[in-house]
């Protein structure tokens, strides 16, 4: 599980100015800095927004039109739970019903400690649903019980 | 003394993954170093029987033996059983190619998914790979256009645009630089065909991407990569390395004085990036709005030059046609519908996986006969195809057969072809629902009717929801759903009106509502 360390403008600018030559630098150098982070600090804005030669209206613009990006640090886990169709017609919203009812976790509420279980729409594993995402790893066939421990397992850590 | 290892495959895609396939290899690797063994794990892509996985394979002299679906527990078991040598246990399902579900397909496409190692370029030429880009660098690129456009390819990513007609208005463009763009995406629920080809087979996409580049004449190619597929991620970043240290792209496609340069862009979690202009926007790292056509981007597409936008799949099929030609491909399929189709079957249903056939085959034959009816056991009662801008179909509407147009005529969309089957405990009022909130979330917010519709629509869809004044809340449903329609610059706020309408028309009993005792509003 990811450890991030906390936000460091030089290593920062170290990464922006090491992805800067790509055509369409943008989303790259976002994953790079939320990689290492966890998150893109607001500092990074104008930092990107001068290398790229970018106003810094449209670094934020980019930042704030996708859902991956965050701009505050993260729980050391996030799950990232399906709730598209293909996991609806597997129960998937029953599953956050239980989340919350009997383990306290809401679903997109970024309250839940050092774990966080956030929507995505589908992960292609559309046949094995309800599917996570958890630390990069898949999960299929997943319920209640097996995301409230690996909220515990983030905890722990 | 060492005898040649048994040859053992366990899948490496990420759904196998998802239900224990790295455990079940660990397993193997383990039993096997204990019982002093000569094995070889081979981490393959899936078959496509995913309700099998982790499905094993083991290597005899009669072929494939397949056991699944195969726990770690199992392993000892299976090794006790004599497995290495296809000896009988109850896992046992018989020689892979035989099997049911395997013997009904038409494989072009993913002939090579589940059979190869996918990381090797050794194992991909000597299953036919880079047949097809060797015939086509003796080709002009004229010839190539051609060639696709005979074979009758239409674009798999949704909206069925012939595949050869955009690569002639690109190859026909002058510009000193032009680009191949790869559409993957695939943000469709109950579509997983992309994200398996590239886990299973990826230098057949990178081989396809050549062949356009070569017949366009572009030299750079970008693969737009949804973040929600990792393990896609990673196996494309090592074959890409991998494809250029073996000169199959770089400063020189196999040796010839064609260069390829490829790359992989992650995408953000954002399903709009699937639309191409807004992709393209996104590959340029701006916000994803979609952009009005005209220019098509065949003439201004990345950064302004002439680019071929298409999905992994279109892509994908072009290898096979360039090397068995043009005529054999288009001799699959009926009607405008060339072909074979990659079939993604999900949802609430006993054996969803992958199929690969001809168009042709009925809905109700891949639902009924390959997929076993519900998993929950309980009837059908709707099946949306073609993805969340696709109609929901009642369980009477499923003879309707895999085509573009069949669906068509019937309302409905084949989109990137997946299936997602729900079972009778689905209320239809949320789906339909789901579909405006969808909308709403995913938006790129260019245009009024998309970004407000879609708001609009959620509220509307919640006093039907609460019985508040159905009749008038329907017709306002109806209203709104038309302006959508008519009004908005692309297919997701033009189509959230057809999973919407669908359920309305062919289950009006869930949005026929009681009053809620506490009505709210
Ligand atoms: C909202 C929306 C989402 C789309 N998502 C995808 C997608 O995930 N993958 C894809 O290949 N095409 C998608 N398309 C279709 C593309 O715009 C485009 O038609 C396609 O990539 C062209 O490739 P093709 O001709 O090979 O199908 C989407 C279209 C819309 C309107
Ligand atoms: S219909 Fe929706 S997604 Fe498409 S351009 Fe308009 S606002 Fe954007
Ligand atoms: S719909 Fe959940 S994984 Fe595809």
């Amino acid at each position: 599980m990811a450890a991030y360390p906390a936000w460091d403008q030089d290593s920062a600018r170290m990464i922006v100015a090491g992805l800067a030559h790509l055509e369409g630098a943008t989303l790259p150098i976002l994953h790079a800095l939320q990689d290492e982070f966890g998150y893109v600090d607001p500092q990074a804005v104008p930092l990107i927004a001068e290398v790229l030669n970018l106003s810094r209206a449209e670094v934020h613009g980019a930042i704030s039109f996708y859902h991956d990006f965050k701009t505050t640090p993260q729980p050391r886990r996030t799950i990232k739970l399906c709730r598209a169709e293909a996991c609806q017609a597997l129960g998937c919203e029953t599953v956050v019903d239980e989340l919350s009812r009997t383990h306290g976790i809401a679903v997109d509420s970024h309250h839940a400690g050092d774990a966080a279980v956030e929507t995505v729409y589908c992960l292609g594993n559309c046949a094995l649903g309800p599917s996570a995402l958890v630390d990069g790893e898949l999960i299929g066939r997943v319920d209640a019980a097996r995301i409230a421990g690996l909220c515990q397992h983030g905890r722990a850590q | 003394m060492s005898a040649t290892p048994v040859r053992i495959f366990v899948p490496v895609d990420a759904a196998a993954l998802s239900v224990g396939a790295e455990a079940v290899a660990q397993a193997v690797a383990r039993e096997a170093i204990a019982r002093g063994l000569s094995v070889e794990i081979v981490r393959n892509g899936s078959r496509g029987m995913l309700w099998l996985e982790p499905m094993v394979e083991v290597e005899t002299a009669e072929g494939r033996i397949a056991y699944g679906p195969v726990a770690a527990k199992d392993v000892a078991a299976l090794f006790e059983a004599g497995f290495t040598s296809g000896g009988a246990h109850a896992l046992r399902l018989g020689k892979t190619e035989e099997l049911d579900w395997m013997k009904r397909q038409q494989r072009l496409t993913f002939e090579r998914v589940g059979i190869i190692d996918p990381l090797s370029i050794a194992d991909y030429r000597a299953h036919g790979g880079f047949k097809g880009l060797e015939k086509a660098l003796a080709l002009t690129g004229g010839e190539i256009v051609e060639a696709v456009k005979a074979s009758g390819l239409r674009g798999r990513g949704g909206a069925g645009f012939p595949t050869g007609i955009k690569w002639k208005t690109v190859h026909d463009a002058k510009a000193e630089q032009k680009y191949i763009v790869c559409n993957a995406d695939e943000g469709d629920s109950g579509t997983f065909a992309d994200r398996m080809l590239f886990e299973g087979d990826p230098y057949l996409v990178i081989e396809g991407m050549t062949i356009a580049a070569i017949a366009v004449g572009a030299t750079r190619g970008y693969i737009y990569l949804r973040s929600e597929y990792p393990h896609a991620h990673r196996t494309l970043l090592r074959t890409i390395l991998k494809a250029e240290a073996a000169g199959m792209i770089g400063a020189s496609v196999m040796g010839s004085q064609h260069a390829f340069h490829l790359e992989v862009r992650l995408g953000a979690g954002a399903y709009i990036c699937g639309e191409e202009t807004s992709l393209l926007e996104s590959l340029e790292g701006k916000r994803a709005i979609v952009r009005a056509k005209p220019p098509l981007p065949a003439l201004q597409g990345l950064f302004g030059k002439p680019t071929v936008v298409n999905n992994v799949l279109s892509f994908a099929a072009v290898p096979w046609i360039m090397d068995h030609g043009a005529q054999a491909y288009a001799d699959y399929g009926m009607g405008r519908s060339r072909g074979t189709l990659p079939i993604q079957l999900g949802g609430n249903v006993k054996r969803g996986g992958l199929i690969e056939l001809a168009f042709g085959i009925t809905l109700r034959e891949i639902i009924e006969d390959m997929g076993g009816g519900t998993l929950s056991g309980r009837p059908i009662r709707a099946v949306q195809v073609g993805g969340p801008l696709g109609a929901y179909l009642t369980a009477e509407q499923l003879d309707v057969q895999m085509d573009y147009e069949a669906l068509a005529a019937m309302r409905a969309m084949l989109g990137h072809g997946g299936i997602v089957v729900f079972d009778d405990s689905v209320d239809m009022a949320k789906q339909a629902r789901f579909a405006f909130e969808f909308c709403a979330k995913e938006s790129c917010g260019k245009c009024t009717p998309c970004r407000i519709g879609a708001t609009r629509g959620v509220e509307t869809m919640d006093r039907i929801i609460a019985g508040a004044e159905v009749p008038k809340n329907i017709a306002v449903l109806r209203d709104l759903s038309k302006l959508m329609t008519d009004a908005s610059l692309c297919a997701m706020g033009g189509l959230t009106p057809m999973p919407v309408l669908s359920a309305l028309n062919h289950f009006p009993e869930d949005f026929d509502r009681p009053p809620l005792p506490l009505a709210a509003e």
